[in-house]
C-alpha cells in the first residue's frame, strides 16, 4: 500500500512503470522509431540553419556572434527538450477532459499529474534534445569564455533550470485545458514560441517583451541571463550581478506555482454526463 | 446494518451548466443530478442500481469511486472519503465504467494487465493466480495479445473487468456492464459476477438498464430518478409496487380464438397463430404454460421479461416513454 510514501516518489515510481512501458512498445518497431528518431532530428534542426543561413548574411545579430547565439540555441534548445520529453503528453490533456477518458486515471491509485505525463511516452522527442545539445556542445568550445569553476557549473545548472522552467509551462498549460479544452494551441504558443524567442538574443527584441519574458514567464532565466554571465555581457533590462545564479530559485518558484495551477485545475474537473 | 461499507448521508452533487440562450446570452444554471441520497450497503453485498436514463446513477458511482467530489453531504466507502484520499482508495476498489475502457487502447491486453500488476503493487504469486484465474474464467486466453482497439465490445468489457480485479478489490463497481453485449456474452459475464460476490464477497454495485442482470444477481434493487432514491429493497417488491408484468408470447399450430387464460393472465394481442398473454411479473409461468400446452396445439414459447423503464414508470406513476426526454424544470432547482 501507499502510506507513508510521498506523492512525489510514487509519482515517479508510476512514471517510470508507464513511460517504461511505451518505450518496450514502440522499440517493438525498430525500424520504424529509428526512421522517427531520425526525422525529428532533421526536422529540429532546421531551425538552426535558419540561424546559420542568417549569420551567412551577417556577421552579428543584435550585437551577438554566430557562436554566441549558438550557445543560447543550445541551452534554450536543450531544456526545451528535456521538458518535452518528460512532459510534452500533459498537452493532449484536453481531448481526454472533453471525451470524459480522463474519469479513468483518476480511479488508478498514483498520481493522475505522472499518468498524463507518461501517457504516449514518446522516446522519438529525444530528437530535439540530442540535437539541442549538439549545438551546445560546439558553442561552448566555440564562444570566447574564461572558463573556471563557476561559469562550468553554471551551464548544467542552467541546462536543468531552464527544463524545469519549460516543464513548469507544459504542465501549466495543460492544466488550463482542464478549463478550455481546445487551449492547446495557446499552450503552444508559449512553449514552442517561447524556445524559439530564446534562440535569439535579447537585444533584438522591443524591451517590453523582454520584460515579460523575464518578470512574467520568466524564460529568460533558461538561457539569456545565464549565457549574458557567461559571455560576459551586460544583462537584459539592467538585472543585478546575481541574478544569472538566481535560476535554481525561479525553477523552484515555477513548479510550485505549476503544480499549484495544476490541482486548481484537477478540482475544477466535473467529468461528463455520459 | 452491521457493517455499513459504503455509506451516504444527504449526498448531493449539483453541476452548473452554462447554456447559450441566444446572441451573447448566457444562462447559468444548476443540474442537481443527485438529490440528499442517502443508504448504505454492506460487505458482501450486491446492490443493483437502476434508474432511467439521466436519474443519477452515474453521478453516484463517480461520487463513490473519488472522480466527482460531492456537492453537499457525507459520503464513506471503507471509512474514507473518496474525493480527499483518491489513490489510497483505489487499491480497495475495481471500477468498470461500460463506456469507455480503463485499459491502454493502444496496448496489447497483457500489457495493461503487467502494468496493474506493477501499479498496484500487487504481489507476484497473487497477480499469477488471479490472472490464471480470470483468464479463465472470463475467456481471455486468446485475447491477451490483441491491441485493446481490436477487441469487440464484449471482449473489451470482459477484459476491462478483469482488469478491475487483479487487485483483489473490496468493492466492485461496474456502470452497465452489459451494454450492448449478446446473450452469450451477458449470461457469462452475469454467471462470472455471481461467482465473484458468492466466493469472495466482494461488495457488488452494478447499474444497468437490464432487468435481467438484475434478477439474476442483485437481492436488493435501489432505485434513482431525478436524483432520488425512490425504493430499496427486494426485486420482487418492485415488481409488486411497479405492478409489472411479464409477457407469455405463444405460438399456435393455427389461428385459433383468443386463448382463455385463468385470470389474472389474459390475452392483450393476436397476431395470425401468434398470441400475446400478459401476466404478474411475481408469479411463475410454469402453471399458465402448462396449463396452455394441455389445451392448445402449441409450436412455441418465450418469455419476455418487463422492460425495467416500464417497470419503473408505472411505479412513479409516469408515463412509460418519458425517461428520454428531458427531467422537468422542477429537478433543476437554481440556488
Ligand atoms: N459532467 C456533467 N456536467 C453537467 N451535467 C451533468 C454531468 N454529468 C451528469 N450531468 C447531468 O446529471 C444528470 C444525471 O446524469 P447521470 O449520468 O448520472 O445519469 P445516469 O443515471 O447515469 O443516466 P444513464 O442511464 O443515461 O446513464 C443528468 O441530467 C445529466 O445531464
Ligand atoms: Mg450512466
Amino acid at each position: 500500500m501507499a502510506w507513508g510514501r510521498s506523492r512525489p516518489v510514487e509519482g515517479l515510481r508510476a512514471y517510470r512503470l508507464i513511460a517504461g512501458m511505451w518505450i518496450r512498445s514502440t522499440l517493438t518497431y525498430r525500424a520504424s522509431f529509428a526512421l522517427t528518431v531520425c526525422g525529428n532530428l532533421l526536422l529540429s534542426g532546421l531551425d538552426f540553419v535558419a540561424i546559420l543561413l542568417m549569420f551567412a548574411q551577417v556577421d552579428a545579430l543584435g550585437g551577438w556572434t554566430l557562436p554566441e547565439v549558438a550557445l543560447l540555441y543550445g541551452l534554450s534548445v536543450t531544456a526545451f527538450g528535456i521538458a518535452q520529453l518528460a512532459f510534452g503528453s500533459v498537452a493532449s490533456l484536453g481531448g481526454r477532459v472533453r471525451d470524459g477518458s480522463f474519469d479513468t486515471l483518476l480511479v488508478r491509485p498514483v498520481p493522475v499529474l505522472a499518468q498524463v505525463a507518461a501517457d504516449r511516452f514518446a522516446l522519438r522527442r529525444l530528437g530535439r534534445g540530442v540535437q539541442g545539445s549538439v549545438v551546445l556542445g560546439w558553442a561552448l568550445v566555440a564562444v570566447d569564455v574564461d572558463w573556471g569553476v563557476v561559469k562550468v557549473l553554471l551551464v548544467p545548472v542552467t541546462v536543468v533550470c531552464g527544463a524545469v522552467i519549460f516543464g513548469s509551462l507544459f504542465v501549466a498549460g495543460g492544466a488550463f485545458q482542464f478549463l478550455a479544452q481546445d487551449a492547446s494551441e495557446v499552450q503552444n504558443a508559449f512553449t514552442y514560441g517561447g524556445t524559439t524567442l530564446l534562440q535569439y538574443p535579447p537585444t533584438v527584441f522591443g524591451r517590453d517583451l523582454v520584460r515579460g519574458v523575464t518578470f512574467v514567464l520568466p524564460l529568460a532565466f533558461a538561457n539569456w541571463v545565464p549565457a549574458a554571465y557567461l559571455l560576459g555581457r551586460p544583462y537584459p533590462l539592467g538585472l543585478p550581478e546575481g541574478a544569472a545564479f538566481a535560476a535554481p530559485l525561479v525553477a523552484v518558484v515555477c513548479a510550485a506555482a505549476a503544480g499549484a495551477v495544476w490541482r486548481a485545475g484537477l478540482r475544477s474537473y466535473r467529468s461528463t454526463g455520459s | 446494518m452491521a457493517d455499513a461499507f459504503i455509506e451516504l448521508v444527504d449526498v448531493e452533487k449539483v453541476f452548473e451548466v452554462r447554456r447559450k440562450t441566444g446572441f451573447l446570452r448566457r444562462e447559468r444554471r444548476s443540474v442537481r443530478a443527485v438529490d440528499s441520497l442517502s443508504f448504505t450497503v454492506a460487505r458482501g453485498e450486491m446492490v443493483g442500481y437502476i434508474g432511467p436514463n439521466g436519474a443519477g446513477k452515474s453521478t453516484t458511482i463517480k461520487m463513490l469511486t473519488g472522480i466527482l467530489t460531492p456537492s453537499g453531504g457525507r459520503l464513506r466507502v471503507a471509512g474514507i472519503d473518496p474525493s480527499r484520499e483518491r489513490t489510497r482508495l483505489a487499491h480497495r476498489m475495481g471500477v468498470v465504467l461500460g463506456q469507455r475502457t480503463t485499459l491502454w487502447w493502444d496496448l496489447p491486453l497483457i500489457d495493461s494487465y503487467r502494468l496493474m500488476h506493477r501499479m498496484y503493487r500487487i504481489p507476484d504469486a497473487r497477480y499469477r493466480e488471479n490472472l490464471d484465474r480470470l483468464v479463465e474464467l472470463l475467456g481471455l486466453a486468446d485475447l491477451l495479445d490483441v491491441p485493446v482497439r481490436q477487441l469487440s465490445l464484449g471482449q473489451r468489457m470482459r477484459g476491462d473487468i478483469a482488469a478491475a480485479l487483479l487487485h483483489d478489490p473490496e468493492v466492485l463497481y461496474l456502470d452497465e456492464p452489459t451494454i450492448g453485449l449478446d446473450v452469450m456474452s451477458k449470461a457469462r459475464v452475469r454467471e462470472f459476477l455471481r461467482q465473484l460476490n458468492a466466493e469472495r464477497a466482494t461488495t457488488v454495485l452494478l447499474t444497468t438498464h437490464d432487468l435481467q442482470d438484475i434478477e439474476q444477481l442483485c437481492s436488493r434493487v435501489m432505485v434513482i430518478d431525478r436524483g432520488r432514491l425512490v425504493y430499496d429493497g427486494a426485486l420482487a417488491g418492485l415488481h409488486e409496487v411497479g405492478e409489472s408484468e411479464r409477457t407469455l408470447v405463444v405460438d399456435l399450430e393455427r389461428e385459433l380464438p383468443p386463448i382463455e387464460a385463468p385470470a389474472p393472465a389474459r390475452v392483450v394481442r393476436v397476431e395470425g397463430p401468434r398470441q400475446w398473454l400478459a401476466f404478474p411479473a411475481s408469479e411463475s409461468a410454469a402453471g399458465l404454460v402448462a396449463r396452455i400446452a394441455a389445451e392448445y396445439p402449441l409450436v412455441d414459447l418465450s418469455v419476455r421479461e418487463p422492460d425495467i423503464e416500464a417497470v419503473i414508470a408505472r411505479m412513479l406513476d409516469t408515463p412509460a416513454d418519458t425517461p428520454d426526454s428531458p427531467p422537468d424544470p422542477a429537478g433543476h432547482t437554481v440556488r
